[in-house]
């Protein structure tokens, strides 16, 4: 079942620590699509290769889109509308 | 730094008969599901396929209504960008020539659309002449949702990715639009023979 | 924070096989010793990387299972049938064998003793290794935070930590264990035998009222399920942690 292969945020811990140089499951982050704010290791994770979808865990939107061609890695930010950390 | 480890290998896996398995791939003897997105829930009562030419035409059909059209049984292989192929596949669909008579010009490309979103672009040449159905039956049996149940697109002489699940609409018209992975760096076209990965391949 | 210092958690680092522990048939703890580490957060992971002699390389994820420690992380691995990693680390890898791992990494599902609680750890399969590190931190301090603890798991063989467990449960009031089997139990079996559901929550976990910080990890289907219920019954959706391991079996 496709919802079965589904994780989150944690499972891209990695990649995004090597993004932005820091740990980032625990900063929160809003949806544009539906307003809802959630730590980004709590978002819904597609790991489709082709690539990694990055979907709202409340409205399913797609926050980002993370491709790997050969080396390069591209993060497409979608409805992903703010990022900070928690007070 | 790369440190080799003492004792690891790839798994090993069958690369099957060069003249039915594209460079870089690998026989796979399950279906693996991949998805972008969570499995859209359409009921037969809602489902609907609405097919439209370059000039705005549009055809619809219901889920009884495409039931009634001529279908075709088809025995292909099919590739997956992410190395996997599998030979022999047994579909029953709808032929897209077939959706396109009583239409006007389609076009030079389609776009496709699923529900839930998922977008993939062609071109018309491509999914005409016999060469692309929308597939309601796997191996015998209705499609699973999972596989992209009640109907998808298939387009075996593409990598997989071409063959919309959930498909909803076909867009004709004379542009090219990129649809999901196209956008994201994915091959435009997507040749498995010639390894059509990436942009740029 | 030091630029320098953040960039050192972050890149690859060697490590070293230190100990193997078959924990039961399927699966194995694997103790690692990296000079640099400079320790972790209970709940954190690390991604590792094994290159083979053809330059093909493999990544993969694995939760770390022992409390906070300088120069040691350990990981408990589990089979998966036809898989490329985990066969390697269970039935080749040897102690003295060396492999590059980076991390720590998570900021979310993680959970320290000053924190404070109360704490539910609900685990299932393999889930329950980054829960025995909460636990193994808790171990370690006087804090007496109180703690439940549940486990599925689909045979009595498969119950990770058992008897670490027990003990802990035995000897510290603040400590329940309770393992629910889903698939066999052997005789004389006294605990639940299904799936985790609304019942057992409501019988076994703590209530709402008390607010605990809940951990739930394990395969995707057995944690949305158990996020669902907790909320059903009254916990707040920001007092759940989750952790999905994907498909269970691989």
């Amino acid at each position: 079942m496709i919802e079965d292969r589904r994780v989150d945020g944690n499972a891209i811990g990695g990649l995004l620590a090597d993004w932005f140089g820091r740990e980032m499951t625990g900063e929160i982050g809003c949806c544009g699509e539906c307003g809802v704010v959630n730590p980004l290791g709590a978002v819904l994770v597609y790991l489709d290769a082709p690539g990694q979808v990055i979907r709202c865990p409340a409205c399913s939107s797609v926050l980002m889109v993370v491709t790997t061609i050969e080396s390069t890695v591209r993060m497409s930010f979608e409805a992903l509308r703010w990022i900070q950390s928690p007070r | 730094m790369t440190y080799v480890t003492r004792g690891f290998r790839r798994k090993r896996e069958e690369s099957g008969p060069p003249d039915r398995v594209p460079p870089g791939q690998y026989l796979t003897s399950d279906f693996p599901v991949l998805s972008a997105g969570p499995t859209p829930r359409v009921s037969l009562d809602e489902w609907s396929l609405t097919v439209s030419d370059r000039d705005g035409e549009t055809k619809s059909w219901s889920w009884s209504e495409f039931l009634e059209l001529p279908r075709e049984t088809v025995t292909v292989d099919i590739h997956c960008v992410t190395k996997w192929s599998k030979l022999d596949t047994v579909w029953e669909g709808v032929s897209i020539d077939t959706l396109l008579t009583d239409l006007g010009e389609p076009g030079s490309h389609v776009l496709v659309r699923s529900y839930g979103g998922y977008t993939t672009n062609l071109p018309t040449a491509d999914v005409t002449g016999g060469r692309a159905w929308v597939a309601f039956g796997y191996g015998g049996q209705a499609l699973a949702p999972e596989h992209g149940g009640p109907a998808r697109l298939l387009v075996p002489h593409l990598y997989f990715w071409k063959s919309a699940k959930w498909v909803n609409a076909l867009e004709f018209g004379d542009f090219d639009r990129r649809g999901f992975w196209e956008s994201y760096g994915y091959h435009n076209y997507g040749d498995p023979w010639l390894e059509q990965r990436y942009s740029g391949d | 924070m030091a630029g320098a210092e953040i960039l050192g958690r972050l890149t690859w680092q060697l490590a070293e096989v230190v100990e193997v522990i078959d924990e039961n048939s399927r699966a194995r703890t694997i103790v690692l010793h990296c000079p640099e580490w400079r320790g972790h957060l209970a709940g954190q992971h690390i991604d590792i990387r094994l290159t083979a002699e053809d330059g093909y390389q493999a990544q993969r994820s694995y939760s770390i299972a022992n409390a906070p420690h300088a120069e040691r992380v350990a990981i408990t691995v589990e089979l998966v049938d036809e898989g490329e990693v985990s066969p390697f680390l269970i039935e080749e890898l040897r102690v003295g064998d060396r492999f590059e791992i980076r991390g720590p990494i998570g900021g979310y599902f993680v959970w320290e003793p000053a924190v404070g609680g109360p704490l539910q750890l609900i685990g299932g399969g393999s889930g329950v290794v980054p829960l025995i590190a909460m636990m193994r931190a808790r171990a370690e301090t006087d804090d007496h935070v109180q703690v439940r603890y549940l486990s599925s798991a689909r045979s009595f063989e498969d119950i990770l930590y058992r008897a670490e467990l027990k003990r802990l449960a035995e000897e510290n009031d603040g400590v329940s264990v309770v393992h629910t089997l889903t698939r066999s139990h052997p005789e004389g079996w006294d605990g639940p035998t299904r799936r985790v559901d609304r019942d057992m929550l409501e019988g076994h976990a703590w209530s709402a009222q008390l607010r605990p910080l809940c951990f739930v990890c394990g395969p995707t289907g057995f944690v949305e399920s158990v996020a669902s219920i907790l909320v059903d019954l009254g916990h707040e959706p920001r007092r759940i942690m989750t952790e999905r391991f994907g498909p269970s079996g691989g």
